[in-house]
């Protein structure tokens, strides 16, 4: 490795190391506040248990599953969405449309999540209660669709890039072979830019798990274990932002460090393992 | 159950002349903020912020030097963040408990009685309730409306969360210290429980009696409907102070705030957002 010889790439450098020291220790903070419970062996009973703070219960197992089926859930309806919506941005649509579908893509990763999360309250919670028929409307399939909506500009705008960076000649070539811009898609663009799409999936599923918002405000926040997506269910960030008003000492407010950690660790095995993965296969070829 | 219409129409006829008639405090009470600036925060129970926002809105026009910064987050907050001085001033809903105060050394200010009550949408027909049925409603014993005399529709459970004093009031005076079933809904402030309940045609939830308004409909509990008048003679039992704290003998601003809340004008803010005066 070059040895920084400049005052700027020193900036640069300390920048760089400092951010990735904080990404450590936020780690580390979540680490030593949660080891009391851990050292205790309470791990499995909180990760298995349910919260029922009167009877001296403080699982976090509903939140988890909650979490990640509506993370899940929000991918799965904002794949296809994205991934349509961004063969039409870099292949299919005439150039003017491109930029204006581009430009309100960039806009909607500027919306706040509070603002999606308002609307659908008064938009989307009533139509689910009269088309369900029973319950509140707030539940995890009212969740999905806004989160989906929340993820989708974040993959759109990964995959239109890695679309990009498929090197012209190859495109090239394929017009001159008079091959149509669907085949074009299909057999040579899709193939080439496949990692830049899984990164976008990564970046969209790690938003899906991290937003607080749209979960606390439509999920419904109940805090018992779902069996169905029909169901009220709390997420383990709403379940954070719902318990961080409690007591320093008290156990709930313990508990919350070992959600922060657990989000935490998913996150980031899940992004550890894909870009291993994306690394291996793109070696291969 | 007309008469006790009329009686609640009264009651909201009455509040918008008080409003309508208001014309701000008396000038004597706003006197101490004269020549006085720097910045005050508040935050903690919800049911607080109506009378917060008022008595702050008539501080600064008297005197725009002076910041105050409102918010909610619950009286678990308001208790914490005043203990560990992160605010000037702290609003609870429900007393501190004596571990509390003699953990922080908070001092505890009383300005008004509250009630809270048990409220559905205005299109439900059920009128009223026992405490029994409330405890099996909110354990998840009664499920439908239809077991009440209402649609046969299932009931949809709001509660608060936690930190929430109005939870803590209800849980214990409304509820008998009942389960509340882990199915139920959780919002996090008295606005949000009435706009949900307001929404919702088959909700039931709870709020202060100084929230209500014409977009849900209080039920009376064994035969009292929760209102100012029920609360103040203590025949709706259901009923709590409304506190704010300081960490130690609050001083500076925070004592000319607590002390413009209890003054003639501060008392009659509380008293025009349908809280119960305690002066």
């Amino acid at each position: 490795m070059d040895r920084p010889h400049s005052f700027t790439e020193y900036i640069f450098l300390t920048a760089a190391v400092c951010s990735g020291l904080l990404t450590a220790a936020v780690f580390l903070f979540l680490l030593i506040f949660s080891l009391p419970l851990l050292q205790n062996g309470e791990l499995t009973d909180l990760l298995l248990s349910s919260w029922a703070p009167d009877k001296g219960m403080y699982g976090i197992y509903p939140m988890l599953m909650a979490s990640l089926t509506l993370a899940c859930l929000s991918l799965v309806i904002s794949f296809p969405l994205s991934l349509g919506c961004s063969f039409v941005i870099s292949a299919l649509a005439p150039a003017r449309l491109r930029r204006f579908l581009l430009s309100m893509v960039r806009l909607m990763t500027g919306i706040p999540t509070v603002v999606y999360s308002f609307a659908a309250l008064f938009l989307l919670v009533p139509f689910m209660r009269n088309i369900l028929g029973h319950g509140s409307g707030m539940s995890i399939l009212t969740a999905a669709p806004v989160l989906a909506l929340l993820i989708a500009p974040t993959m759109i705008i990964f995959f239109v890039g890695s679309f990009e960076k498929v090197p012209l000649s190859a495109t090239l070539a394929v017009d001159a072979l008079g091959g149509n811009p669907i085949q074009k898609l299909l057999y040579v663009m899709i193939p080439q830019a496949w990692p830049g799409i899984i990164n976008g999936v990564l970046l969209g599923f790690g938003r899906a798990m991290g937003d607080t918002m749209i979960s606390l405000m439509l999920a419904g926040n109940s805090v018992s274990a779902f069996n169905s997506l029909s169901q009220s269910a709390r997420s383990l960030t709403a379940h954070i932002a719902l318990v961080m008003a409690f007591d320093f000492d008290s156990m709930e407010f313990k508990s919350i460090f070992v959600c922060g950690l657990l989000l935490y660790i998913f996150t980031a095995i899940l992004m550890l393992l894909l870009r291993m993965s994306t690394l291996c296969l793109s070696g291969k070829r | 159950m007309k008469n006790r219409f009329h009686l609640f129409s009264l009651i909201c006829a009455t509040l918008v002349l008080l409003l309508s008639s208001s014309s701000g405090a008396l000038a004597s009470d706003l006197a101490p903020f004269t020549g006085q600036q720097g910045s005050l925060r508040i935050a903690g129970g919800t049911a607080h912020i109506s009378v917060m926002k008022e008595a702050a809105k008539q501080i600064i026009q008297s005197n725009p030097k002076i910041q105050i910064s409102i918010a909610g987050g619950g009286s678990g907050l308001g208790i914490k963040q005043a203990g560990e001085g992160l605010i000037d001033i702290g609003n609870s809903g429900r007393k501190a408990t004596d571990e509390e105060i003699s953990k922080y050394d908070l001092k505890l200010f009383k300005w008004a009685i509250d009630g809270v009550g048990v409220v559905v949408h205005p299109e439900n027909s059920v009128k009223g309730l026992s405490s029994v049925q409330l405890q099996d409603i909110y354990v998840g014993k009664i499920s439908n409306w239809q077991e009440l005399g209402g649609a046969d529709r299932q009931i949809n459970l709001y509660t608060r969360d936690e930190a929430s004093g109005t939870r803590e009031v209800f849980w214990k005076k409304g509820l008998n210290k009942g389960d509340i079933s882990a199915k139920a809904n959780v919002v996090v402030s008295n606005g949000a429980m009435k706009t949900a309940v307001a929404g919702d045609p088959f909700a039931i939830g709870y709020i202060s009696v100084g929230h209500m308004d014409q977009s849900v409909t209080p039920l009376a509990l064994d035969g009292v409907l929760p209102n100012l008048d029920t609360v103040r003679s203590g025949e709706y039992r259901v009923s709590r102070g409304l506190y704010s704290l300081s960490k130690g003998e609050p001083s500076g601003l925070a004592k000319l705030f607590l002390d413009f809340i209890l003054s003639p004008s501060g008392q009659q803010i509380v008293a025009e957002n349908g809280f119960i005066p305690v002066r």
